[in-house]
């Protein structure tokens, strides 16, 4: 940068730096990636800008938000919940049948968000004290159980015509705002504060990075790995609870592959399978750029089969950028290693 | 010996990583039958003048000569074509493989028909030949996974062998070795000069140098300082060159302290198939060594008394009063701190902060009630450590990855002294750092000391114990055999202890 610049301009320069670039594409670009998918959309359908396309669009992801969120703090920690889809079917078919046996609303969403931590605490349970080889393990084991528990309980039906107080947590709104969103709003803000601002979810992000380090330095590893299952069990009855209002109904096979849309949705957010990185904020954008997707995709009449493809695609491409760009900043460091 | 055939020869070799000077302007060159030691500090551009050997890198400016011979390099196949191979810090063998495959990677000797029939008879041959001959009777049979560091870097030797290399470069090949280990790769290093190949020996121990190399190159900064045979250099004046001032305190002195009450005794520690009867005290402003062969149970003992290892029986008391540590949060909570081997596994977070890795451990404490963060506090107190231990690092927000060997070492420390320990159990605390990081730890290490701390020091360098502590304890097979006062504590006795000669 020239010296007789205005300071101004040679901080609009700095902008133009690789290293400079480099951290903010990190922040920023999954929300770049979804800005100009949005414009694309906007421009190919009339429709997609509309205020109820939006708001659809976001409660269509709140599910999917959910899940993710609990899935982030499990991918953290270096780790995989594959039992949160089941959880959620699980979940919903117990609160269908804890509000049919006449259990009020408080009562029944308590019971079932108790239910779905203590699943998820299971889950943390088997890896730390039996030990088990890879989180893979116990949650792949969770997914079948809970799945198969959801089934014999509800004998394969539906259990539908949920109370209305109830359905106002799927279905009603706040304002003008659907009540997913408000729920999703509300509980994201929250676990950014417990990640950035808490030392247990400091703990969190060291036990990802180094395991050992971390238990050598006095955190209680176990413990927080048990908490992150918990959570993820928990938010998984809470997307239950959101589904049953919604749908008005609990059914069993509820969330079948849902366990693989979250985890999509915190790598495309920004998330390392490696542990130690990942954040709400990019989690969030990841959800809604695969609600963008579907719901721009439905707006241009694909068929629901492409967008599964679609999604595919994405995913790598949102991993693949990232491997470049971790190549990119390890070779301007490689003289020291 | 100097009118033996020049092997490699690199030429006012200049190389720059993103503006960064790494190396200007820099000759270096290896003989035949010759041992060519290349020492510095860390970012001196050792790592990055060997780099440029094994064509990982290509120089901006200068050039290659290979024999004589102009060449260029740009992969390590090309470096391997030409017989120049290097034996990596880490073994990188793999592990389910026996002896024998390993060293025969690539090429396993088979039969062109038949889908490539591996003939096992004969590369169990050929490999126990070529271990032969580097002195030692190793079973190619065997998986890797069952062979220690030491033998694990002899299959590395015979891989570059048996693809015949001519130049072998040996990054920092000591670091995970103990004494005994150090001498017998001495003599391995003695028949491959004896064969006539050259070899690059990269160290920061300088009484290796002595041991091992003709002559000695001295990069500081990017630059070559000098390059003499080792007969016409003393150590003192080798110090000086790499950290380019004096350094009067290497190894600072210590007086004997004054007994006070025992801060942490351990009795009859015992872990089956690790260490057994362990029993011992330390006092308070008290250094004391701990000696022994890689396997002899050191890093188990000091991993179990901070509670990040179970043992069967024993008791370990805290100022006299017997305390149950179960996990390294107990451990902390009881005023201990362990500083673990191997820093990059068990020590940092590597793609972290500064900042995180030293708030590690103090975190919850400072946090208001005990959950919610203060940055304040936790911005002050990483600021003043990396101050008190002058770590060098752009910011506290730097990844502690991009700092060298020293500099992540002091983090660890910091971690520590940020909570204030009574009780420092140390495993390696200068493995693999500069000399002059190592003389600021060491400076360090007495500072505690002389303020109360009690400090268990584990080290393979017994240069290190000698000057450091005031007693050493001798292990042998996970049992203290031998108990030496500093004065008493030759190599000799210490090593015939550390083999059992004591039993």
């Amino acid at each position: 940068m020239n010296r007789e610049l205005p300071s101004t301009l040679a901080d609009v320069g700095r902008i133009f730096r690789p290293e400079v670039l480099q951290s903010l594409l990190r922040r920023f670009g999954p929300l770049l990636a979804l800005l100009l998918m949005s414009g694309a959309l906007a421009v190919l359908s009339p429709h997609f800008l509309t205020f109820e396309n939006i708001l659809n669009v976001f409660r269509q992801s709140a599910i999917n938000a959910l899940l993710a969120l609990g899935q982030l703090l499990v991918i953290i920690t270096a780790g995989i919940d594959l039992s949160v889809g089941s959880v959620l079917g699980l979940c919903c078919v117990l609160v269908a049948m804890l509000l049919k046996a006449g259990v009020p609303t408080l009562g029944a969403i308590g019971a079932t968000l108790a239910i779905g931590t203590a699943l998820g605490m299971t889950n943390g349970l088997l890896l730390t004290k039996l030990r088990l080889p890879h989180p893979f393990i116990p949650t792949l084991g969770m997914m079948n159980v809970a799945r198969g528990l959801a089934l014999v309980l509800s004998g394969g039906f539906p259990i539908s015509e949920l109370p209305e107080d109830f359905r106002f947590w799927g279905a009603g709104t706040l304002g003008s705002i659907p009540m997913p969103v408000v729920i999703v709003l509300v509980v994201y803000a929250l676990f950014h504060l417990f990640l950035t601002h808490t030392t247990v979810g400091r703990d969190i992000y060291a036990v990802g990075g180094n395991k050992q380090a971390a238990l050598l330095s006095g955190i209680p590893v176990d413990q927080r790995l048990i908490l992150v299952y918990a959570l993820s069990g928990g938010l998984a009855a809470l997307g239950a609870i959101v589904l049953a209002g919604r749908m008005n109904s609990g059914f069993p096979l509820a969330g079948v592959g849902a366990e693989l849309d979250a985890i999509a949705a915190v790598i495309i957010g920004g998330a390392s399978f490696f542990g130690g990185v990942g954040s709400v904020w990019g989690t969030l954008i990841g959800a809604l750029i695969m609600g963008v997707l579907r719901n721009g995709l439905n707006l241009l009449d694909v068929s629901a089969y492409w967008q599964t493809t679609v999604i595919g695609v994405v995913i790598v491409i949102a991993v693949w950028v990232d491997v470049l760009r971790q190549r990119a900043v390890e070779s301007r460091y490689r003289r020291r290693t | 010996m100097s009118s033996s055939e020049v092997l490699l020869r690199l030429e006012g070799i200049t190389k720059t990583f993103g503006g960064i000077v790494a190396l200007r302007d820099v000759d270096f060159e290896v003989r035949a039958g010759e041992v060519h030691a290349l020492i510095g500090e860390n970012g001196a551009g050792k790592s990055t003048l060997v780099k440029i050997a094994m064509g990982v890198h290509s120089a901006d400016r200068g050039r290659l000569r290979w024999k004589g011979r102009l060449v260029s390099l740009h992969t390590p196949r090309d470096a391997h074509r030409l017989g120049i191979r290097m034996v990596p810090q880490e073994p990188t063998l793999v592990p389910q493989l026996s002896v024998g495959e390993n060293i025969f990677l690539g090429c396993l000797p088979s039969r062109r028909a038949l889908f490539s029939w591996i003939r096992w008879d004969e590369l169990h041959r050929r490999a126990r030949a070529l271990l032969r001959e580097l002195g030692h009777d190793l079973d190619p049979t065997r998986p890797v996974s069952e062979l220690g560091v030491a033998e694990q870097q002899l299959v590395e030797i015979a891989r570059a062998l048996a693809f015949d290399a001519e130049l072998l470069i040996l990054d920092e090949p000591t670091s995970a070795l103990s004494e005994s280990e150090t001498e017998r790769l001495f003599q391995t290093i003695a028949r491959l000069k004896a064969r006539g190949l050259g070899v690059i020996y990269i160290t920061h121990r300088m009484r290796e140098l002595y041991q091992v190399a003709d002559r000695v190159t001295v990069l500081r900064d990017g630059r070559r300082v000098l390059t003499t045979p080792m007969a016409e250099i003393g150590p003192e004046e080798l110090v000086r060159a790499m950290v380019g001032r004096e350094l009067k305190e290497y190894f600072p002195q210590r007086e004997p302290q004054a007994r006070g009450e025992p801060l942490l005794r351990v009795e009859r520690l015992t872990a089956p198939g690790q260490f057994t009867d362990v029993t011992f005290s330390i006092h308070s402003g008290e250094i004391v060594g701990v000696a022994g062969l890689v396997g002899s149970g050191r890093t188990e003992l000091v991993e179990a008394i901070f509670g990040a290892r179970a043992y069967t029986s024993g008791t370990i008391l805290i100022s006299g009063r017997p305390v149950t540590i179960r996990t390294p949060a107990d451990a902390v909570r009881q005023g201990l701190a362990l500083v673990t081997d191997d820093r990059r596994a068990k020590g940092l977070i590597l793609t972290a902060s500064v900042r995180t890795n030293v708030l590690l451990s103090v975190q919850t404490r400072i946090a208001r009630c005990g959950f919610f963060v203060n940055t304040r506090a936790e911005r002050q107190i990483t600021e003043r450590l990396i101050h008190e231990l002058r770590v060098k690092t752009p910011s506290i927000e730097h990844p502690v990855m991009l700092l060298s060997g020293g500099n992540q070492q002091k983090i660890v420390l910091a971690r520590w002294l940020a909570v204030n320990p009574r009780i420092f159990l140390m495993d390696e605390p200068t493995q693999g750092i500069d000399v002059a990081a190592k003389a600021e730890i060491y400076e360090l290490i007495r500072h505690l000391a002389d303020h109360g701390a009690a400090i268990l020091l584990v080290s393979s360098e017994w240069e290190e114990l000698r000057h450091l502590a005031d007693r050493i304890l001798v292990m042998h097979r996970g049992r203290i055999v031998g108990e030496l006062r500093r004065e008493e504590a030759t190599d000799d006795r210490i090593l015939h202890l550390a083999t059992g000669g004591g039993e």
